[in-house]
């Protein structure tokens, strides 16, 4: 069933990119100083390590977990703050996991590159590229023994095409006929090498549609694009038809990493691309001008209190170092 | 009790908790037809092809996939055919089954049983006889366990299935045959060695194959007048110091005989921990640290024999120097 778009749907995808946005904005003003590399030195950051930001491919986020339920399981990949998000998870508990602190989903043990919210689903951010792609598979075949029609909704990068388990897995969840949605969310750079110099052929749909995995193309920055081919897509998953994938493309706006300034890119090049803000665009579409405002501000209000939150909330205690390892042999920690 | 071969008895444990827990698969090559050791065999025709999963020979994406069927609730086997292929899996198995509990803050976790059938089978050359077990208990998250008899065969792959941790499970490549009484009902827990043999002049600390040739080795050792205990590990993480410092305690002699590589081999740590806290005399016998060669003078090279278990064995205890 394909469900029409509405004013209500336009502004619950506006809410949802404006709190990613908002979201990702403090927490790159708080990484500053957070990570040694790209000329960079570590000095005191409230968010340290490497932190992957999606800003400018919030729609792609949006637009498909928008069709999720919270029974449907996400796989994501190091830039996955959005997909978190949008899948349903607390801007507080998040923030206070990419500040290192107790309170955080993971307990300060993942930080952005491993952010999880099991409960709504979501099975985890992952620091290797490709590697929430099997994961996906598994959880599909979890899922086909619970029963039911919930989907397996699997993000991945361009990059990650170019890896085994983009074959391998794709391959697998087509002789299985699983339901997985893949989405390769293609912001066109593979950490700071252009993607399109190391992909032969076509990309990700064209190389789905030679293993059998039917899907489509959408403009990633066009959250209404996204959403409705998403939506197409799921219901033939959970219709039980099998695997598609969903190639959508973006833009990554900021570096590789945060501390990343980006400057082997074209500079005419990017600012055109800076005119294709998703929020902008859907902001055009939407009109509704106020209402917009007052919805980029309790976003930016919602993510304060999320940063006050993680400002105040305690470390772990040393001694969670030592738990969550494993049950059997636990205490060996030194032979 | 019934007599049965390691292969034989691991299809029986394995039988027995899927019929107790439909949560338990089985995902690999070839285990619809019965795995290529027998030790699945009858398992697709009892509970199915989608609990006894046939894949692609896309090793990533079946320790991968095991991964995230665990994360939302099965249990996994994990057939991998040899440890060397697992390999290509590691990433799949160090980066993501070891670590998923932990960096995700214990939000989820990883029970699985991945079965890499380790060391030396014979003829098969460099890619097809190596053993690993060191490289496994060398990483936070995993339990390695590495069965010798079908006794253990049958305990220890029940009691990996039970314990919720990835388990990195150790058959060997050359056991699948061998046979032995098995009690279905006897349990094994993980982390604790058997004394294949009471010993007084000095104890071989040894696991899977090794076992066997370490036993061979005593009967040796015995006709010169020299007493060897032999301990099987059985369980490589966690291994069971408090045995073989009791027996180090006995004995004053300990030699550990593996058939991996004896460089940066487990009996590397086993001989570190006896030398911070015993004052036994230690010493180590694994394999050179050259790739298995095909040709058997050049295999022979790799393996470990009584012969030179009881050599090594007899020699330390009549070692009397300070």
């Amino acid at each position: 069933m394909r469900e029409a778009l509405d004013a209500e749907r336009a502004l619950a995808l506006y809410r949802t990119m404006a709190r990613i946005r908002a979201f990702e904005d403090a927490a790159e003003e708080a990484s500053r100083g957070g990570v040694a590399a790209f000329g960079a030195s570590l000095s005191e950051a409230k968010v340290r390590g490497p932190l992957h930001l999606s800003t400018g491919q919030e729609a792609v986020a949006a637009g498909v977990c928008a069709h999720l339920r919270k029974s449907d399981l996400l796989t994501s990949t190091h830039r996955g703050h959005g997909h978190t998000i949008a899948k349903g998870a607390a801007l507080e508990r998040m923030m206070c996991e990419l500040f290192g602190r107790a309170s955080g989903y993971n307990g300060g043990k993942g930080g952005s590159m491993h952010i999880a919210d099991f409960s709504v689903g979501m099975l985890g951010a992952n620091g290797v590229v490709a590697a929430g792609i099997p994961i996906a598979v598994g959880a599909a075949h979890a899922l086909r023994a619970r029963g039911g029609d919930d989907v397996v909704c699997c993000f991945f990068g361009d990059g990650a095409i170019n890896r085994g388990p983009f074959l391998e897995g794709l391959n697998w969840a087509a002789v299985q006929a699983l339901p997985i949605l893949f989405v390769c969310e293609d912001n066109r750079w593979a950490a700071t090498t252009a993607t399109a110099t190391t992909t032969a052929g076509a990309g990700a749909l064209v190389r789905a549609q030679a293993i059998g995995v039917p899907g489509a193309q959408a403009d990633g920055n066009d959250v209404y694009a996204v959403w409705a081919a998403a939506g197409k897509l799921l219901a033939e998953v959970r219709e039980g038809g099998g695997p598609r994938l969903l190639h959508a493309i973006t833009y990554r706006v900021k570096g590789h990493v945060s501390v990343d300034a980006a400057a082997y890119r074209d500079a005419a090049k990017h600012d055109r691309e800076l005119e294709r803000d998703p929020l902008v665009l859907a902001a055009t579409r939407i009109g509704m001008r106020e209402t917009l405002e007052a919805i980029g501000r309790e976003a930016r209000d919602e993510v304060a209190a999320a940063l006050a939150a993680a400002h105040a909330a305690p470390w772990p205690e040393r001694q969670s170092a030592y738990t969550d390892v494993q049950d059997t042999g636990a205490g060996r920690w030194r032979g | 009790m019934a007599r049965m071969t390691y292969a034989q008895a691991a299809c029986a444990a394995l039988e027995a908790a899927m019929r107790l827990d439909p949560q338990v698969v089985v995902v690999g090559e070839d285990v619809g037809r019965g795995g290529i050791f027998g030790q699945y065999r009858g398992l697709q025709t009892a509970f199915g092809a989608a609990r006894v999963i046939d894949t692609p020979i896309s090793e990533a994406t079946i320790m991968g996939a095991a991964v995230g069927m665990a994360l939302a609730g099965l249990k996994p086997v994990v057939e991998m055919r040899v440890v060397d292929f697992a390999l290509c899996a590691i990433d799949e198995l160090v980066n993501q089954a070891a670590k998923a509990r932990y960096m995700f803050g214990g939000q989820g976790r990883v029970g699985l049983v991945a079965r890499l059938p380790n060391g030396l089978w014979s003829g098969s050359a460099a890619q097809h006889s190596q053993s690993l077990e060191a490289w496994f208990a060398h990483i936070p998250g995993l339990v390695v366990v590495a069965p010798a008899t079908p006794q253990d065969n049958h305990a220890l792959l029940a009691a990996s299935l039970a314990c919720g941790d990835p388990v990195v499970y150790l058959e060997h490549k050359e056991l699948w045959g061998f046979e032995g009484e098995v009690a279905a009902s006897r349990r094994a827990r993980l982390g604790e060695a058997e004394i294949a043999r009471p010993g007084s002049d000095a104890t071989v600390v040894t696991w899977s194959r090794t076992r066997h040739a370490a036993l061979e080795a005593a009967d040796l050792a015995e006709r010169q007048g020299v007493s060897l205990e032999v301990i099987d590990l059985r369980t490589l993480w966690p291994w069971d110091r408090d045995a073989v410092l009791e027996s180090a305690g006995r004995t004053g002699r300990v030699l550990i005989a593996h058939e991996a590589v004896q460089v940066a081999g487990f009996g590397a740590e086993i001989a570190a921990t006896l030398a911070e806290e015993s004052d036994a005399r230690v010493r180590r016998l694994g394999a050179p640290r050259i790739p298995v060669g095909y040709s058997q003078p050049l295999e022979d090279e790799s393996r470990i024999t009584p012969q030179a278990i009881a050599a090594a064995g007899i020699g330390l205890a009549r070692d009397h120097r300070r």
